[in-house]
């Protein structure tokens, strides 16, 4: 690495503790009591790891490196401060960065080391690049259709995943290739260029509500990414990010599929939406039972217990401040309310508890599905705000539904279930919700923040 | 050019992926929002590699992608861990509330 054995052996020292901090950070991370000195250490590795970098007697010119550090900082800050709301889309950019990243250190890796490129090396650099660029304009994509600046509705097309995984597969082709003749450099584009083709054509048939499981996708995609370019560069700190990164985006992935029940391929190559939407129509004359907001307070006020089911039409309709004032209102007058979680209720893992602790509520009434189903049938109002298909029943019942299988909040066996609902339209699956068709079931139609707000009104008027 | 040990990086990325899974599992779903966006802070350790690929100014072209690529990396790290730890400072405890 340089001249210097004693700098160097500082920098290589500087890396260890900075791989020490980073395990230590993920391990505080496990609880959200731990979960701040979790960040610090990972800032402090990350100083101390950049600072050791810039230590470095390769280098010669610190002017643009300078400037590069400091845009990125300040690109950097705006994008700390986005909305909670705007989390999801923030996440996929930044995988897109990280995957810019270390795409585009592997293409000058390539063109400093080329022709003479050892095999394994170009192996892995071949591996680096192409999942650096497909993760680029894959999670440019999903941020795209987060921040709805592109259209959010799954699109597909007869043979679309045949030609996908036909260019995937021209695509290793070349890499394979470049492995046995990395002479030929000229082929390297190929490798970069189709993989960002093909993050853009992957992500063209996900609609909004797979937006967890294709997330923690990308993130397991930059962290292997970035582990490749560790061996690249032989670097221990680097594969070890790269291996935590991607081991954490796989387990998210996994979790965001059992929670839908679908396998990976199923999410990226099933378009979900489409066939469904015609057979939603058929059962909307059905009667169901609406009530009002007094009607709606005056059951809450008897209630002993009250489960609050937030989905991502809470978020939309920016009701979770409101949903706080209910929470308040209920346990004043000493009702037990809890809020039942559904893993792919929002649009990335774990997105509607950060969107209810900002609202101020104490994260120890934020309870996970597995836990929460069984209080279920001790509740005496469920009360469902913006979600709908993580409640249907059809999928414990009806093995003909689509979502036939997938783990759902059991909402349907509290004494009372109330619906909030802008109208009988279905969800985002296309699905119609037996649900809203039960005698136990009221509908509550309006907008959410707004009924929610009536139904505290109608609370504290009732209470004087 | 560093000299590849290559079995030593395949048991390091192997016991590094072990610790991952192990650790990650035990996250609570409560916090794996925060955990995607501390993991992607971490993950621009990668900005070391951009930092010298620049910094070692071999030609222009490779300089140009160095510069870009530090920038999408700090902006990761300045980015990620702020919006984890604004994340994290609103997760409260019911008995630490006030009323």
């Amino acid at each position: 690495m340089t001249n210097m054995p004693g700098a160097a052996n500082f920098i290589e020292f500087t890396y260890l503790i900075a791989t020490a901090l980073f395990i230590l950070s993920l391990k505080w991370m496990s609880s959200p009591v731990t979960a701040r000195r979790g960040v610090r250490a990972g800032e402090v590795g990350m100083v101390l790891a950049i600072a050791g970098t810039l230590l470095s007697h390769d280098i010669v010119d610190y002017k643009w490196v300078a400037i590069a550090l400091v845009l990125g900082s300040i690109i950097g800050v705006p994008l700390g401060m986005v909305h909670m709301t705007a989390v999801p889309q923030r996440t996929a950019l930044s995988h897109a960065f990280g995957a810019l990243c270390v795409t585009l250190v592997g293409t000058a890796e390539f063109y400093l080391r080329a022709p003479a490129v050892p095999r394994f090396m170009m192996a892995v650099l071949s591996l680096e690049v192409i999942l650096g660029a497909l993760t680029f304009t894959g999670s440019l994509m999903a941020a795209g259709k987060l921040q709805e600046v592109l259209p959010q509705r799954p699109i597909t097309y007869k043979g679309q995943n045949f030609v996908n995984l036909s260019l995937l597969a021209v695509a290793v082709g070349v890499a394979v290739e470049l492995v046995l003749h990395p002479e030929k450099v000229n082929l390297f584009p190929l490798i970069i260029g189709i993989p960002l083709v093909f993050g853009v054509l992957m992500i063209v048939p996900i609609g909004g509500a797979d937006m967890p499981t294709v997330i923690s996708l990308l993130n397991s995609y930059a962290g292997l990414s970035a582990a490749a370019m560790g061996f690249v560069l032989d670097s221990k700190l680097l594969i070890i990010a790269g291996a935590l990164d991607g081991a954490s985006g796989f387990i998210l992935s996994v979790n965001m599929s059992k929670a839908m029940n679908r396998s990976f391929s199923n999410v990226l190559f099933g378009a979900f939406g489409q066939e469904q939407v015609a057979t939603a129509g058929q059962t909307e004359a059905r009667p169901v039972h609406s009530a009002t907001a007094e009607e709606a307070a005056a059951i809450l006020a008897a209630a002993n217990k009250v489960v609050i089911v937030p989905g991502y039409g809470m978020a939309v309709a920016q009701a979770q401040h409101k949903v706080r004032e209910l929470y308040d209102a209920l346990t004043k007058r000493g009702i037990d309310v809890k809020f039942g979680i559904h893993p792919v209720a929002g649009r990335m893992p774990g997105h509607m508890n950060v969107l209810l602790a900002e609202a101020d509520i104490p994260y120890d009434k934020l309870l996970d599905m597995d836990v929460i189903n069984g209080e279920f049938p001790q509740t005496d109002v469920a009360l469902v705000i913006g979600a709908n298909d993580v409640t249907n029943p059809a999928a414990r019942n009806e093995a003909g539904s689509p979502i036939y299988g997938m783990p759902i909040l059991d909402v349907d066996k509290a004494r009372t279930v109330m619906v909030i609902k802008r109208g009988m339209s279905p969800g985002f699956a296309g699905i119609d919700n037996p649900l809203y068709y039960l005698d136990r079931t009221l509908m509550l139609f309006g907008d959410a923040k707004a009924f929610v707000g009536d139904i505290i009104r109608e609370l504290s008027g009732t209470h004087h | 050019m560093p000299k590849m040990d290559l079995l030593t990086s395949l048991y390091v990325f192997m016991l590094a992926a072990f610790i991952g899974f192990e650790f990650i599992r035990r996250i609570t779903p409560l916090l794996h929002t925060p955990l995607m966006s501390l993991t992607n802070a971490l993950d621009a350790i990668a900005v070391v590699g951009a930092i010298l690929i620049a910094g070692e100014h071999k030609n222009t072209f490779t300089t140009v992608l160095g510069v870009i690529a530090i920038i999408a990396a700090t902006s990761n790290v300045v980015g990620g861990f702020l919006i984890t730890d604004r994340m994290l400072r609103m997760f409260k405890a019911s008995n630490t509330k006030k009323s």
